[in-house]
């Protein structure tokens, strides 16, 4: 009683002439169009997935290059302007002591988005090459990577708030960089290029090999 | 959702189908204990996991939601001291630092994300899950109103944001003396109910308990 009862090894929906909503889990016979219980829009596999994954993705990849070599923060102090990359400024961290908040800055901002465009690459490109391989394995990198993504936004909620803590007039004043907007705006496509992949794509190249009804 | 509710539509439920919205496997529906969880056999997402007086409780989460989402606005988070002088933000300040600096964009997009999204995403569930709380018909447009509420959960990043106040006080530490604000704490407490509320929230038995009065 305490699972939902598999019907067949397994059965899938669009296998069984059937489509299923992904926003209430609703079952409708092929074809329709919108689900009746949530009003959602019903596709048996989303149109052009792949094609909206990757043009996200390479938007995200774009905005992600001035993210990195635009400045992230600009310190205006007595003794004159400073400007701090991502990465210069994790460097920074680490060299006056705190090598803990070094890391966390570092992964949120340089190894969680470079490790996300690898993963959304790499699903996208083993679903267009019909790759048949560990589904499970690859559902479960597109699950870390669906979760994981939004936390890589807190370097720029990092800087949106020194930048409003530190306004000293003339002594010391930190502002955005221009990195700040391009690096919320790489974290944004990136969201929007996982969403755009349909994970059951993922498990459709299994489907030959089981029997049709 | 009272307890009796979710029985009788599961048990309506029983021989209905049910797919993984994740990876399209087709399943049977059955009865799901309260605290017992159905996940999918292959690809192991979780299709639903009912839990006593969860509507009730996610309620409760969401109203708290709004009122801490709405005091941070105008609360100071962090307070920073550095020889002689003084100064505190609050949400607003943050937004109105930006207004002179340029990179608008930028100030709208956090006021979005951390502010916006996270309110009206607590009062759709509110407006959403009451009447089924109390037994009564479900709201107007509230399949559309549950569907928007989910939608928004990979966009309401309030919690993010309170991470990031800790490391913006790590980072100021060298400069500055710095203390935390009401608004910090709220905003910890807030990432807690974000948790909770994830928890104890089964899409499944929403969209079951709204259905509800159109069959019988």
């Amino acid at each position: 009683m305490e699972r939902a009862h598999q019907t067949q090894p397994v059965l899938t929906a669009r296998a069984a002439r059937l489509v299923g909503c992904q926003h209430c889990a609703k079952v409708w016979p092929l074809g329709t169009e919108r689900c009746e219980r949530c009003g959602g829009r019903l596709a048996s596999r989303s149109p052009n997935s792949l094609q909206r994954v990757w043009a996200w993705w390479l938007a995200g990849l774009i905005a992600y290059v001035p993210a990195n070599i635009e400045p992230m923060l600009v310190t205006r102090t007595l003794a004159g302007t400073q400007e701090a990359t991502i990465v210069g400024g994790a460097v920074e961290l680490f060299v006056y002591g705190s090598p803990g908040v070094a890391f966390v800055i570092l992964m949120a901002s340089v190894g969680i988005p470079v490790a996300k465009f690898l993963c959304i690459a790499y699903l996208a490109w083993s679903v267009g090459r019909r790759d048949p391989s560990l589904p499970g394995p690859r559902h479960m990198v597109y699950h870390v990577v669906e979760y994981i993504g939004r936390w890589s936004m807190i370097d720029v909620f990092v800087v949106a708030i020194l930048s409003s803590l530190v306004q000293f007039s003339a002594v010391a004043t930190i502002s955005p960089g221009p990195a700040s907007l391009a690096f919320a705006l790489s974290v944004i496509f990136t969201m929007f290029s996982a969403q755009s992949f349909d994970s059951r794509l993922i498990w459709d190249n299994l489907e030959p090999a089981e029997p049709r009804r | 959702m009272a307890d009796h509710a979710i029985t009788e539509v599961f048990l309506d439920d029983g021989r209905e189908l049910l797919v993984c919205p994740q990876c399209d496997a087709l399943y049977r529906s059955r009865v799901v204990g309260k605290g017992d969880q159905a996940t999918c056999t292959r690809c192991h997402t979780v299709l639903a996991a009912p839990r006593r007086k969860a509507g009730m409780l996610i309620i409760c989460l969401a109203l708290a939601t709004v009122i801490l989402i709405f005091a941070a606005v105008f609360f100071p988070f962090l307070t920073l001291e550095a020889q002689g002088f003084r100064s505190s933000s609050s949400l607003l300040d943050i937004a109105l630092s930006f207004s002179h600096a340029g990179l608008r964009a930028l100030v709208f997009l956090m006021l979005a994300l951390v502010l916006a999204i996270p309110a009206v995403r607590a009062s759709l569930l509110i407006y959403v899950l009451t009447p089924l709380a109390f037994d009564r018909t479900p709201s107007a447009f509230a399949a559309p109103a549950f569907r928007l509420a989910q939608n928004m959960k990979p966009w309401a990043m309030a919690e993010v944001f309170a991470l990031g106040c800790a490391v913006a006080l790590v980072k100021i530490t060298e400069l500055a003396q710095v203390s935390l604000g009401q608004a910090f704490w709220m905003f910890a407490v807030l990432v807690g109910l974000v948790v909770i509320q994830d928890r104890f929230l089964c899409s499944w038995s929403v969209w079951n308990a709204l259905t509800k009065p159109n069959r019988s």
